[in-house]
């Protein structure tokens, strides 16, 4: 497993080698290249950090305290599942914490973080601008509207039972070879 | 930039309408039904695609002939997915709520069998004898459309669909023009920035033409980070040409050959969309150079914000594009002097570009018709709340509140009473019912206490706790802080401190004149608006609701019921029925245990307080209670044995 996301991480650093010539090297292209890394690996790595700072020439805490400043950049890999808790205006009234809590609880992790086997992380967000259906969660990229407690409870139980059906089916598969 | 033309702007652009009134008349004309399904983010949020897909499906299966045209937002964001069909033989109809189930329905029914099944229309799209027209409802009846008349009609990704509704014309009309005569235009018809401020316009781009620069810089400013608004991304999700044309005649007006496009992170729709019509309006020679034969030229550029709400704030946004942290520098000097790349820089928010063309075209006499003397034309509100029909209403300046949330939008669901409505995100503030009489423009909100800001309103009904929702802005704006000035920094945590111990009923004496002089104190040591504006949220609420203050720090009460630490659920035994077991299932934590005598009890050790319980509670017994403050729930012991 260690091994698996050792070479995972060494193609994405690859990858992220061959993209930077594309790239102006005056500081406006800063942002866009941290996007662009953010988009694809879907955080940005400390060691790629490192390297955008070596092809514009600036220090890295430069490169660094920008990326930390925006909240769109995310330093740790996400989870297989990604969930997102809206905490807008309306999304805060109609009990958008108690659904953020809720997913605390069932998941064990506080927001912001991945859990240990990186199923699942879990992030609130300041208004995904759907306020029409609030509360609102977005789990994997679909919108959730309307999440009561007991809603989630049910995406969790969709959850377990989707990978208990494909932990059976690669035990069946590895018993019929 | 005068317009030394050899070729003629008509000609050219005469060329290109035709072809799209060619489109336009050819999709019309077409004897077969039209559905036009809005697929902006809302819509698609609601299920707008899998209705587009069900459409598709019954269509092919049955093999019935008809066009699909996907369109923007309408701003009935309570109807998604909206579907308007244009049946021949039947005016065009609105539905709304269309499942993938009803949009099976509607084909084998409705085209098919030509019944138009009343029971899932809302209304008829015009007049006509058969079915009521959705002018009848007060919704549609007393907005103006100005800036959104177009949304969720056309078809955002198809340039021509824009053209053939008179897009486009007015900036050929502009190109003819004196820049100085647009400009003046523009001040005549008075239109004020709509990002919130309501600086004049026109002045602003007086100021950015007689600027001394080598190069002059557009931005528009789409980074729209209030929470609860959301109204730029549906203008440019839904009819983005519109913004573009605007975003040329003011670069035409103060002698701009570059424009910057500033779109929030979290709109990847919007940002799909601008990108494919700057490159539509490129290809037919409406951006680029020598546009339309003219000697003017514009490159528009886009680029994505990373989420930051500072960087709303024009110098911010500023220091982000040249890829530095988004924090605020000193004004003077002002972006129309020394802005981007250190060039005068005209920075307009999303709809006071999309009203431009407007006024060029109509003229800014007609424009002043609308609104108020002091705040002519319209303005766009995002409704959201506790209202029965959220969504975008464009209404014009100086209606009451009173109109526009309980006429416009349906009131209050469930009931309730309207306790107070939210404008202007975190920098606005929170008016009480005696307000609901307050024409809304920007000089009566500034003087109620809070401000037009970018449109976001949120109504909140009885059980939302005013001293909540301060705490819940400050936390934001706290967050958001840049931690430039130490005022803002500090002064908001601090700020932030006191809510939450007051909502969590440890507030104690003084704390509420420390509030304010605190909040005084921060608005005069801040740089940027963030800084100056982040304690209006406490400064209206301690001015209009200090009971419920008083409430949270001398009785522990929340009279809302809204704060958690200061509220408890209980189960009346008297209302329980003996057996049921409906609470058990639905509590997340395991909180309720059945009693001795086979009712119900709730262990308040365990208990989240989340309410799902009282959901569960079947109507006829009703007997989950919620007590504020939480020492008035009785005690009902687990017994030993459970």
């Amino acid at each position: 497993m260690d091994n698996e996301i050792k070479a995972q991480e060494e193609a994405m650093l690859k990858d992220i080698a061959s993209q930077l010539p594309a790239f102006g090297k005056e500081r406006g292209s800063l942002i866009p290249i941290l996007q662009m890394i953010q988009e694809n690996n879907a955080y940005v790595a400390p060691e790629a950090i490192k390297m955008v700072a070596e092809h514009l020439g600036i220090p890295t805490c430069e490169v660094y305290g920008v990326a930390t400043f925006y909240n769109q950049f995310r330093f740790h890999p996400p989870g297989r599942h990604h969930i997102k808790v809206c905490l807008g205006t309306a999304c805060h009234i109609r009990g958008g914490e108690i659904i953020l809590e809720n997913f605390e609880r069932k998941l064990e992790i506080a927001h912001g973080e991945t859990t240990p086997d990186r199923e699942f992380s879990l992030e609130r967000v300041a208004c995904v601008g759907c306020c029409a259906l609030a509360p609102v969660a977005i789990v994997d990229e679909t919108v959730h509207g309307h999440v009561a407690p007991s809603k989630v409870e049910g995406l969790m139980l969709g959850f377990r039972i989707e990978k208990e059906k494909e932990e059976r089916e690669k035990q069946e598969n590895e018993s019929g070879q | 930039m005068n317009l030394a033309s050899n070729e003629n702007p008509d000609q050219l652009f005469s060329a290109i309408y035709e072809e799209a009134k060619r489109r336009r008349n050819a999709f019309k004309e077409a004897d077969v039904p039209k559905i036009h399904i809005g697929m902006a983010t809302c819509g698609i949020a609601s299920g707008a695609i899998e209705t587009k897909n069900a459409f598709e499906t019954v269509l092919a299966e049955r093999k019935i002939e008809a066009r699909i045209h996907t369109v923007g937002c309408i701003g009935h964001c309570y109807a998604e997915p909206v579907v308007i069909i244009d049946n021949p033989g039947f005016p065009p109809i609105f539905y709304h709520q269309v499942t993938p189930g009803k949009a099976k329905m509607l084909v084998k029914y409705f085209l098919e069998k030509g019944d138009p099944l009343f029971e899932h229309l809302l209304g008829a799209m015009e007049e006509n004898d058969l079915i009521p027209a959705v002018t009848d409802f007060p919704r549609f009846r007393q907005e103006k459309r100005v800036v959104m008349e177009k949304c969720g009609l056309i078809d955002p990704e198809d340039i021509y669909d824009y053209i053939a509704e008179g897009g486009y014309l007015t900036l050929v009309k502009a190109l003819k023009l004196p820049p100085e005569d647009i400009i003046t235009e523009v001040k005549n018809a008075g239109l004020r920035g709509r990002g919130g401020a309501g600086f004049p316009t026109g002045k602003k781009w007086e100021l950015a033409r007689t600027a001394k620069g080598q190069q002059k810089i557009v931005i528009c400013n789409a980074d729209e980070g209030d929470p609860g608004a959301y109204m730029d991304r549906t203008i440019l999700e839904s009819n983005p040409h519109l913004v573009l044309e605007g975003i040329a005649i003011c670069a035409y007006a103060v002698g701009a050959r570059k424009a910057v496009v500033y779109v929030r992170a979290e709109y990847p729709l919007a940002v799909k969309m601008v990108a494919k019509a700057i490159e539509q309006a490129k290809d037919l020679g409406l951006l680029g150079k020598r546009i339309l034969g003219s000697s003017f030229d514009l490159e528009i550029e886009l680029f994505r914000g990373s989420g930051a709400f500072v960087c709303g704030e024009e110098t911010a946004l500023i220091q982000s594009i040249e890829g530095n942290r988004g924090m605020p520098i000193h004004r003077p000097p002002y972006p129309v002097q020394n802005g981007l790349e250190g060039q005068p820089t005209v920075i307009n928010n999303v709809k006071t570009l999309a009203s431009i063309p407007h006024i060029l075209d109509k003229g800014a006499t007609l424009y002043r018709e609308t609104g108020t003397e002091k705040s002519p034309g319209t303005a766009i509100f995002s409704v959201v709340g506790d209202v029965v029909h959220p969504g975008l209403v464009e209404i014009p300046m100086g209606v009451s509140l009173r109109t526009l949330i309980f006429d416009i939008c349906g009131g209050i669901p469930n009931k309730k009473d309207f306790k107070a409505v939210q404008i202007g995100g975190p920098s606005g503030g929170c008016l009480p019912a005696d307000f609901l009489d307050t024409p809304i423009d920007f000089d009566s909100l500034t003087q109620a206490g809070a401000m037009m800001g970018s449109g976001g309103m949120v109504v909140m009904d009885e059980d939302t706790c005013m001293v909540d929702v301060p705490r819940y802005f400050l936390d934001f704006t706290q967050n958001e802080s840049c931690g430039k000035c130490t005022f803002c920094r500090i002064g908001t945590r601090h700020l932030l401190n006191i809510l939450e111990r007051i909502t969590r009923g440890e507030g104690h004496e003084g704390d509420l004149e420390q509030l304010e002089h605190l909040s005084e104190e921060i608005k005069k040591g801040s740089l940027c608006g963030l800084g100056k504006t982040a304690p209006n949220p406490i400064i209206t609420s301690l001015m209009y609701f200090y009971d419920e203050y008083e409430a949270h720090i001398k009785e522990k009460r929340c009279p809302a019921g809204m704060c958690r630490p200061l509220t408890a659920y209980y189960i009346d035994l008297d209302k329980c029925a003996r057996g049921c077991d409906a609470c058990v299932g639905s509590c997340p934590v395991e909180a309720i245990f059945t009693t001795s005598n086979r009712k119900k009890g709730v262990d308040q050790s365990l208990c989240v307080k989340c309410g799902e319980c009282v959901v569960a509670c079947p109507p006829e017994y009703n007997a989950v209670m919620k007590v504020s403050p939480p020492d008035l729930a009785p005690i009902v012991e687990r017994p030993v044995d459970d």
